[in-house]
């Protein structure tokens, strides 16, 4: 590097001034490849961890409303009664009741095949006692009374149950809500850990820059120009990290996206789009990246803010 | 300018190496410091330049008591005050031009409104072809050079040089001591610690001496 400058200092005063000033803080003396490497390392584990919750939560959700827009009535052989007239009278309640869209009953013939996947097909099932299902669907509008719904079945239909999944549902509900606290703590830790790294850096970068540093507090420089040096390196590099891990987070969802699309035909891929949807994130989760991605640049810029003050002080 | 009444200062727990200074450097004054090595010449005037408090006294600066001061109203002071350091304190990843420039450009002036005037004073003290080199291809004398440019080109009201020139030949020193004195005459009170005395034989001015840890002002 010498030789070059020497090889300048020959150069005309008009054509040394015109070029870029060098900056006062040298940008080798900042550890930012590696910091860069830390900060776009976290903010993909952010990033990813961010659209698998969205993922979980958007599938837990189309899951719940799937689920509770229908509720089953299972209509039990009882000896003495009548099931088929027992069918018909619940079928009649539950179309009398308010708030509901549609009732099926299934045929006997139908019920038997619900068992038969778990009793085989050999049997001669119509001599065991298979419950009767008849699926109600609920209408949106007026609010369907399940509780008269219930009701009725109790006091016309003592052999049938309602069953609204709320169980099923509340234990979804409770799954999701689980997966959204692991997803914010492991947010949390990933900020943690980004702060910290970008503490020591800054520590060390000070460390390194020191002499620079009491040179300009010797020129008249406030804490103010000090810190604003180094800050500018720090915010350029959690851009730089934050864009890095972020658009390598957007390309794997991409990715994803496209290949459940593409194997959506197959058996495998079928059963996962049932598990996890279309392993698409939404345009919501599109805009949560984003967010991070600013979020991880700003705990870049304000952690070395206020360590670059602390150090300052420290000299002072 | 500069007043000091009973100042004393130690380092750590050891006894005190300055006492009892009291004296005044006025506006447009020009003074040599002097003393043998390690007499406290270094240690006084980084007290002058509000780079070390001492340990007990007054020390008034531009009419502000340097004890109440915030941090920027320090670095507002420091604007003032012009330093050359002993070690020089180039900074060696920037071109000479640059580092006699920076403080201007700490001071937020646009390099078009301060080129003309870094590259005359370069030029007079003759290093006007080495404006584009790193501090560490330049020789002693040349960063020496390079150091008293940087102090003196925002035009200081107070100027303190520690051994401005104890890496020159004697031929230079005096082109560097005729500039201090050029400097002096256009209202910058200049102090000048030095050893050397062939230097202060060179001009007729007061004399601070330290001696074992007070100070002689001789007039």
């Amino acid at each position: 590097m010498a030789e070059a400058w020497d090889a300048r200092a020959s150069a005309p005063a008009g054509l040394m001034a015109q070029r870029t000033p060098t900056p006062i803080v040298p940008r080798g003396s900042i550890a930012g490849r590696s910091l860069t490497a830390v900060v776009a390392i976290m903010t993909f584990l952010a990033a990813v961890t961010a659209g698998a919750v969205m993922m979980v939560v958007t599938s837990a959700t189309d899951w719940q409303s799937a689920v509770g827009r229908e509720v089953t009535i299972q209509v039990r052989p009882v000896s003495g009664r009548d099931i088929e007239a027992d069918v018909r009278t619940a079928t009649a309640v539950a179309r009398s009741t308010a708030g509901i869209a549609d009732v099926r009953a299934y045929t006997k013939e139908e019920s038997e095949q619900l068992v038969e996947p778990w009793l085989g097909s050999g049997l001669s099932l119509s001599e065991l006692p298979i419950p009767r299902m008849i699926v109600v669907k609920l209408a949106s509008s007026p609010a369907p009374d399940l509780a008269g719904l219930r009701a009725a079945l109790a006091a016309r239909v003592p052999s049938a149950s309602l069953d609204d999944h709320r169980g099923w549902i509340d234990r979804m509900r409770d799954m999701a809500e689980a997966v959204v606290v692991v997803g914010i703590a492991i947010l949390t830790l990933v900020v943690i850990v980004t702060v910290l790294s970008v503490t020591f850096a800054t520590r060390g970068a000070m460390a390194t820059n020191r002499p620079i540093v009491e040179v300009l507090h010797y020129v008249g420089a406030t804490d103010g120009f000090v810190a604003s040096q180094f800050q500018r390196h720090f915010l350029l590099l959690g851009f730089k990290g934050g864009a890095i891990g972020g658009g390598i987070a957007l390309l794997l969802f991409g990715i994803l996206g496209a290949a459940s699309a593409w194997l959506s035909g197959s058996a495998g891929g079928a059963e996962a789009t049932a598990l996890f949807g279309t392993f698409s994130i939404g345009v919501a989760g599109y805009v949560a990246i984003f967010v991070l991605i600013l979020l991880m640049a700003m705990v870049t810029a304000l952690t070395s803010r206020r360590t670059v003050n602390q150090t300052l002080e420290s000299i002072n | 300018m500069i007043r000091f009444e009973n100042v004393g200062l130690r380092y750590g727990l050891g006894q005190e190496i300055l006492r009892d200074l009291s004296f005044r450097i006025d506006g447009r004054s020009f003074q040599f410091l002097t003393g043998p090595s390690g007499a406290g010449k270094t240690s006084l005037l980084r007290m002058m330049f509000l780079s070390l408090k001492p340990t007990r006294g007054l020390i008034s600066m531009f009419d502000f008591d340097t004890a109440a001061l915030s941090k920027d109203d320090r670095a507002a002071l420091r604007r003032r005050i012009g330093i050359v350091f002993q070690d020089f304190r180039l900074l060696d990843h920037m071109t000479t031009y640059e580092n006699v420039a920076l403080p201007l450009r700490v001071l937020g002036h646009d390099e078009a409104s301060y080129r003309a005037e870094v590259v005359e004073l370069l030029q007079l003290v003759g290093l006007g072809e080495r404006m584009s080199a790193l501090p560490p291809v330049l020789s002693g004398g040349e960063k020496q050079r390079a150091a008293i440019a940087r102090a003196v080109i925002a035009r200081p009201q107070l100027l303190l040089a520690d051994e401005p020139t104890g890496n020159v030949d004697p031929n230079l020193g005096q082109r560097l001591l005729r500039l201090f004195i050029e400097l002096n005459k256009s209202g910058t009170s200049v102090v000048i610690a030095t050893h050397d005395i062939a230097l202060m034989d060179e001009y007729d001015a007061r004399r601070l001496v330290l001696h074992d840890g007070r100070l002689h002002v001789y007039d």
